[in-house]
């Protein structure tokens, strides 16, 4: 009885021991499914989801109230690894959402723009820079390519560009 | 007369392959002088760094050694005219990296006067304007590394020269020892080094003893010599240093930092000629060889030598050849055309007949037999790497080092599945760039949106309080009528005052 | 002129897999004949009865995995699995035996969970493991040595094949007659029974340093291995890390009470110790990848194999234990890597 005893406490201690040393050793991630769905995501912040922003449709996912095929930039792949991460079905990409894409960036003509200031407003990540009744122009690192400043603007002079991206070039 | 230098070497490399070398076939010949091509097409970056301005347009006649493109910010290097002759075009060739611009020279049927004119000092401007670069196959400029190098205490001259097939630098050393040894003591003077070690494989005793009579010549007790065991890859710049040294290169940094600056020999070479004669650096010894080619040997080749020029200067080619390899066999790039033109990074044109490809591509799966991991000198784990290659695990690949790989390719030689272990690394590596940057995007993307809503909601609290304001002035009418009538009032006074005076 | 693009590195590789399984089983052909020469024919017929079922089962799986079934079977790794098998059988087994366990490796240890390279444990093993907790009485009649002294009548080639194929024995025999249990057996038994080792290896059963016979079988077996090292096929870290460990801890108790522990050169010589460091602990796919891990890969082994000899239900433990730290690979790979050139650890 005493040995019997002896030897799980012997076992649980070995055993406690090693996982507390793997649990040092290994690189944590983090728990948060919420984080870790944002982490799929390309974070360009287009709101094609219908959302506002890319953490407000990983919240929205996980929840449960949202689909998780809703994010045209992140495309197939990104629909798969929230399947996987998520053990959903795997979904086809809803193509009718949009055409937002990392790979490509928003162009300001700008011998048309009338400095009407609307765009600069849409921008999500505030990549045009510009003042009321000025011209307006766009930082190229920084455009995430989502198409949110497209609408507004009320003379159409801006128009989306292939990105020559520095991985590539 | 002293005795030369030896740096005792008993370190071995950690891991590595012993290699069937195939250098003989080329080192019967001495180096063959005669080349003179038709036509050059000379490449206009073959430096790492970018070029600056073409200085030349088409048409224009060039003499030997004339600079056709300037060196443009550093690092950069300049390029010139190897032999006398007209520009008949500027346009995009393929080049041996790829599609890119390029000077074409039609080249006089009869040389020119050559006038050598020394420059009488060096420094590293010179060496950047006289177009000196790498010539083991990195082709780093040498005045900016000499610049990022300064007070190096010791100057590593690299006759290691592990790949087989290659066999120029060994022929360089027999043959101008001399000159590599001045060309030593001239870039040991300008980074400021007092010790200076030539290393040179153990397989190239001819080479050893050409280098020991001219250092016996020289009578420099700076200078000295290591007989390095021949283990592919030693001569790669961070696995010479270990073996010399056991020390190794930490990572992200350069050799400099633990004191040492690598030249290869014939950047030393270089060096001389350009102190000696003021010639910039517009030829290069190729070793051509191979079973597909007639006669094996190095030649001393103008820069712009397009490579089917070259193997019919080596009588051609023979057998059934099926592959073109520049560079050795075992980092070397087979090229689709023999149209295309050699650079400065050209050391080594292998030609191999259709026998010794080898035919069987199918990869097999990796039976974790660690055979890889026994050979690989960046001691990496490529079967755990080639795992997570396979299934783009970027997190597993970066903690494994992936970027650690030198691409030697002495896994990909002993894997029993025939697993193209180097080439899934390379892709690999070039996938973890991209993912890493769209990491970067995205994270950035995401800090600015949670900015730019923290902005909104600032500027919607302010302009609620501002029409809070608003609101309250307004709410009182007994308030409103008094302001009303102080801003009459105020006008009046503006308009009455100057009236009143 | 037009050339062949390839990838660098532009030389043929050293090796292949046919080429490592075919050194394998060359490494086995000394070990064979002793077998056959102490225990009969019967190794040589299970081998051949499994063999052709193991070739047929991956064909199959490999057709219904839409693989190219040609170049896949042509590695020889199926081959191999079924004589390390037919090494662990009993000589004289029912054809059906081996068939399920053959079967019982290929399918289920191996194709199951993706074919060559991906299977996390030892097929060979898992089949072994598999039909001894299954058929006790058929995986533990053993035959004894045929040496002049041991007056047990034999089986010839033709006697075997008929038992193995319709379990008829020759007139006048009867299955107790012809066998007898192993010296491991044996021992378990005798010291379960409170008999000291040096009563029980009276019988005749044991030779001078390990079983009548096993002792030679063995030596050859570490011969095979020995090549296997030569050659390059396996490296040194698991067969001398788990002889080792094995050697140590039986020479520690054997010191404590040579009455009641045998000594560490029986534990080397009797059963599978030999066979299992140099052929089946070293399995690359189911082992450890990385040196460090290999060293204490078969450490586990040699250590399990001792505790379960001593003091587990079963006579023999190399088997349990290769399977146990199979178990425990994933772990000691992540935890074992070498430090990369020019990184801190
Ligand atoms: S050599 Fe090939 S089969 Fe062996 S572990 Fe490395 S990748 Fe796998
Ligand atoms: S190619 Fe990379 S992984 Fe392979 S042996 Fe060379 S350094 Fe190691």
């Amino acid at each position: 009885m005493l040995t019997a005893a002896a030897t799980l406490a012997l076992i649980a201690a070995v055993v406690g021991g090693l996982l507390w040393l793997a649990d040092r050793r290994v690189p944590q991630r983090s728990a948060d499914p919420v984080h870790r769905i944002e982490a799929l995501l390309p974070r360009i912040q287009c709101g094609q989801c219908g959302f506002a922003g890319c953490l407000a449709y990983a919240k929205a996912i996980a929840d449960g109230g949202a689909a998780i095929n809703l994010c045209p930039p992140g495309g197939q792949e990104t629909v798969d690894q929230l399947a996987i991460l998520l053990g959903r079905e795997r979904l086809a990409l809803d193509e009718h959402r949009g055409s937002a894409s990392l790979a490509q960036i928003a162009l300001i003509d700008e011998a048309v723009c009338i400095g009407c200031n609307l765009c600069l407003r849409a921008c999500p990540v505030d990549a045009i820079i510009g003042a009321p009744q000025f011209m307006h122009t766009v930082i190229a690192d920084e455009c995430t390519g989502c198409e949110l400043c497209l609408a507004p603007c009320p003379v159409d002079c801006i128009s989306m560009r292939p990105r020559l991206s520095e991985a590539n070039a | 007369m002293k005795e030369v230098r030896q740096v005792q070497v008993d370190r071995r490399l950690a891991r590595g392959l012993r290699l069937n070398a195939h250098k003989t076939m080329s080192t019967t010949a001495p180096i063959d002088t005669s080349l003179r091509p038709k036509r050059l097409i000379v490449g206009v970056k073959q430096q790492l760094g970018a070029p600056g301005e073409i200085l030349v347009a088409t048409g224009d006649r060039v003499r030997a050694g004339q600079k056709t493109v300037a060196a443009g910010e550093p690092p950069s290097a300049a390029m010139h005219a190897p032999l006398d002759g007209t520009v008949s075009a500027i346009e995009d060739r393929a080049l041996p990296t790829g599609l890119g611009k390029a000077i074409v020279i039609e080249v006089d049927a009869v040389p020119g006067e050559t006038v050598s004119s020394p420059p009488g000092y060096l420094d590293v401007t010179l060496l950047r304007e006289a177009g000196i670069v790498g010539l083991g196959g990195a082709v780093f400029p040498t005045g900016d590394k000499v610049t990022y190098a300064d007070h190096c205490p010791t100057l590593l001259i690299n006759g290691a020269e592990c790949e087989p097939y290659i066999s120029c630098d060994d022929m360089l050393i027999r043959e101008r020892a001399a000159s590599i040894a001045r060309g030593s003591v001239c870039l040991m003077e300008l980074c400021d080094a007092h010790e200076c070690i030539i290393a040179i494989e153990s397989d190239k005793p001819e080479a050893f003893w050409a280098m020991t009579g001219a250092l016996h010549e020289l009578d420099d007790n700076r200078l000295s010599l290591a007989e390095v065991p021949t283990v592919y890859p030693a001569g790669g710049e961070r696995q010479l240093i270990q073996v010399l040294t056991g020390l190794e290169v930490p990572v992200g940094s350069y050799p400099p930092e633990l004191g040492y600056l690598c030249q290869n020999v014939a950047t030393a070479a270089a060096v001389d000629d350009l102190v000696r004669t003021g010639v910039p650096l517009t030829h290069r010894v190729v070793t051509v060889t191979g079973e597909g080619v007639a006669q094996p040997r190095n030649v001393w080749a103008p820069i712009g030598t397009p490579i089917a020029d070259l193997i019919a200067h080596c009588g051609g080619y023979t057998g059934d050849v099926a592959r073109l390899i520049m560079g050795g066999s075992m980092m070397g790039l087979a090229l689709p055309s023999d149209t295309i033109a050699i650079t400065k990074a050209t050391n080594c044109i292998v030609v191999e007949t259709a026998e010794e490809i080898r035919g069987d591509f199918s990869e097999r799966p990796c039976i974790r037999c660690g055979d890889c991991a026994y050979v690989c000198p960046a001691t990496l784990l490529p079967q755990e790497l080639y795992r997570h290659t396979v299934s783009h695990n970027w997190e597993q690949l970066e903690a494994l080092h992936l970027n650690e790989c030198i691409e030697c390719g002495c896994c990909d030689v002993v894997c029993p599945s025939h697993i193209l272990l180097t080439e899934h690394f390379r892709v690999a590596k070039r996938g973890a760039r991209v993912h890493a940057e769209e990491v970067r995007r995205a994270e950035r993307a995401a800090d600015r949106f949670s900015e730019h809503e923290r902005r909104l909601e600032a500027q919607l609290v302010a302009q609620r309080a501002q029409h809070e304001t608003l609101k309250a002035t307004a709410r009182n009418p007994l308030d409103r009528a008094a302001a009303l009538e102080a801003a009459k009032q105020r006008a009046a006074a503006k308009r009455g005052a100057p009236s009143e005076s | 002129m037009e050339f062949r693009v390839t990838p660098a590195p532009h030389r043929e590789p050293r090796t292949s897999i046919t080429k490592t399984m075919r050194r394998v089983l060359l490494a086995l052909i000394p070990a064979a004949i002793a077998y056959v020469a102490f225990f009969g024919w019967g190794l040589v017929i299970n081998i051949v009865i499994g063999g052709c079922v193991a070739l047929a089962a991956e064909a199959a799986c490999l057709r219904l995995r839409r693989y190219p079934v040609g170049i896949h079977l042509r590695d020889g790794s199926a081959l191999v699995t079924t004589v390390l098998l037919a090494f662990a059988m009993p000589p004289l087994a029912p054809w059906w035996l081996m068939t399920i366990g053959v079967l019982i490796a290929i399918v289920l240890a191996k194709q199951v969970y993706g074919g060559l390279g991906l299977n996390p444990f030892n097929p060979a093993m898992v089949a072994y493991v598999a039909l001894l907790v299954s058929f006790p009485l058929q995986m533990t009649t053993w035959l004894p040595p045929m040496i002049g002294d041991l007056d047990y009548p034999h089986l010839g080639f033709l006697a075997t094949l008929e038992y193995s194929l319709f379990g008829r024995l020759p007139p006048g025999l009867t299955l107790d007659a012809i066998t007898g249990a192993t010296p491991l057996d044996m021992l378990k038994t005798g010291l379960g029974g409170m008999q000291t080792i040096a009563e029980i290896r009276v019988s005749p059963l044991f030779g001078d340093f390990g079983g009548r016979g096993w002792e030679w079988i063995n030596s050859f077996i570490g011969l095979g291995g020995l090549y296997l090292l030569y050659a390059g096929v396996i490296r040194w870290q698991i067969p001398t890390a788990m002889l080792g460990t094995l050697f140590g801890v039986a020479t520690l108790m054997y010191v404590i009470d040579p009455s009641r522990f045998p000594s560490p050169v029986f534990h080397l010589f009797t059963g599978a110790a030999i066979l299992g460091a140099f052929f089946i602990a070293t399995d690359p796919v189911s082992g450890a990848t990385t040196d460090r891990g290999r060293l204490i890969f078969g450490a586990g082994v040699g250590l399990l194999t001792y505790v379960i000899r001593t003091w587990g239900g079963y006579p023999d433990g190399v088997s349990f234990a290769v399977l146990l730290m199979n178990l425990c690979v994933p772990l000691i790979d992540r935890f074992t890597h070498p430090r990369v050139y020019g990184t801190k650890l």
